[in-house]
């Protein structure tokens, strides 16, 4: 975790400010968004190579075990590391770190690629809703959703192994829609909540979104 | 605009993101998401939730030239694939199924018509168009079916179905949806298994229909 950095950004605000950072440096350091989308935002507006390789250095590995998973031999996860690595370069511009943290945009990648890999056609996506550059970029929704992020993953340790392991078979593409259970155990309310801030926040710019 | 009331259920949104809903139902799942902020919401926690099980994954080692060999990529030019946005009436996904086309209405007597998209092993995917007034011809279904309205609406016993609204038939619905007074209905229809018409077209000719 770093301090967010006002330069990646193309807002114009800074929202912390250095003399606020030093009075209250543990509440600011919950304040902090998380490396993987400071590298995100550094490849979407600036097409950063370094913070790339950085994001292929945490993300590549653990692409590469959540592939096996599903029972690809490793050369073939690799083909697939491959792609989506490249894919979250040339799309970077769909990122909006309002609505996905990387980890979750980057696991919708890897489904759409391993799918396309494994079907003939081409999978159905809804149209994209690209943020306009205009926006200004609002930190506290960011944060809160980073937050979420953090939920989540205690939520996920917390449940029995045989109710996570429900879960990972779910979201690795091995449950039909019949066999996953409403219930996962898992408080999605809440960040389904922060995530349709992050969508209202474009409605009044994109036309067509209700 | 009116307010869309019928939604996609959970499991299959969570199914949807992970990429195991039979095909047809993959597409009107992505063009319901492309109409309704509150399942694009659901759609997006869902995959936040894959992104927690991917980055809670254990790591695999990766072969040592994968990085610089990608780097050396990123420069390289590149051919994005055609986007589909929205046609009037028509969200993105269905432009895609219909190729930029317009639909290719076959009659099925009545004034109702349809387009099939697709037929194989996973289901069927198809437009329907049904002038006002007109019944649905009436039909039980042997799996599950999906309809979302792309224009005005249609009622049955279980409510009113308007733009962007999602009906789900299971095998223990028989239903005889109604569409409303206004504009003719047009839907898209998918099913995991055939339809089975109780009157209209009789199941003789269902081959020939490819009902
Ligand atoms: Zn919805």
């Amino acid at each position: 975790m770093i301090a967010y950095e006002q330069n990646i950004t193309r807002g114009k605000k800074p929202t912390f400010g250095a003399r606020r950072y030093e009075r209250n440096l543990v509440e600011e350091t919950q304040k902090e968004v998380s490396d993987e989308t400071v590298w995100m935002l550094a490849v979407r507006d600036k097409r950063d190579k370094a913070a790339f390789a950085n994001l292929f250095d945490h993300f590549a590995p653990r692409l590469k075990g959540f592939i096996m998973k599903t029972g690809m031999p490793g050369e073939q996860a690799e083909e697939i590391v491959q792609d989506v690595m490249l894919t979250v370069w040339r799309k970077a511009a769909q990122f909006d770190p309002h609505r996905a943290q990387v980890s979750a945009w980057i696991y919708q990648i890897t489904r759409n690629r391993q799918i396309d890999v494994i079907r003939k056609n081409n999978r159905p996506l809804p149209e994209e809703l690209i943020e306009p550059p205009s926006l200004e970029c609002d930190i506290s929704q960011m944060l809160a959703l980073d937050q979420e992020g953090q939920h989540l993953r205690q939520a996920l340790a917390q449940l029995s192994d045989d109710q996570r392991l429900a879960v990972e078979k779910a979201y690795l593409g091995e449950l039909t829609h019949q066999e996953i259970s409403e219930q996962t155990g898992l408080p999605l309310g809440t960040i389904k909540s922060r995530i349709r801030l992050g969508l209202e926040r474009l409605r009044l710019e994109l036309k067509g979104l209700r | 605009m009116t307010k869309i009331n019928h939604h996609i259920p959970d499991s299959m949104l969570a199914a949807y993101a992970a990429g195991t809903l039979p095909q047809p139902f993959a597409i009107v799942v992505a063009s319901h998401i492309s109409m309704c902020a509150h399942c694009r919401g659901s759609y997006e926690a869902h995959q936040a939730v894959g992104g927690v099980v991917l980055d809670g994954t254990e790591i695999a080692k990766i072969s040592g030239d994968l990085k610089s060999s990608i780097l050396t990529q990123l420069d390289e030019p590149f051919t994005p694939a055609a986007v589909y946005d929205r046609s009037g009436i028509y969200p993105g996904p269905v432009v895609k199924t219909l190729k930029g086309n317009e639909p290719r209405w076959k009659t099925l007597g009545m004034g109702v018509r349809q387009d099939i998209l697709s037929a194989d092993s996973e289901g069927s995917l198809r437009l329907l168009y049904i002038p006002a007034g007109q019944a649905v011809p009436e039909h039980s279904h042997s799996g599950l079916e999906l309809t979302l309205i792309l224009q005005g609406s249609f009622s049955d016993h279980t409510g009113q179905f308007g733009i962007g609204d999602v009906e789900i038939g299971d095998p223990d619905l028989e239903h005889t949806p109604i569409a409303d007074p206004g504009d003719p209905c047009i839907c898209l229809a998918a099913t995991d298994a055939p339809l089975r018409f109780k009157s209209l077209v009789p199941r003789l000719f269902q081959p020939l229909f490819r009902i």
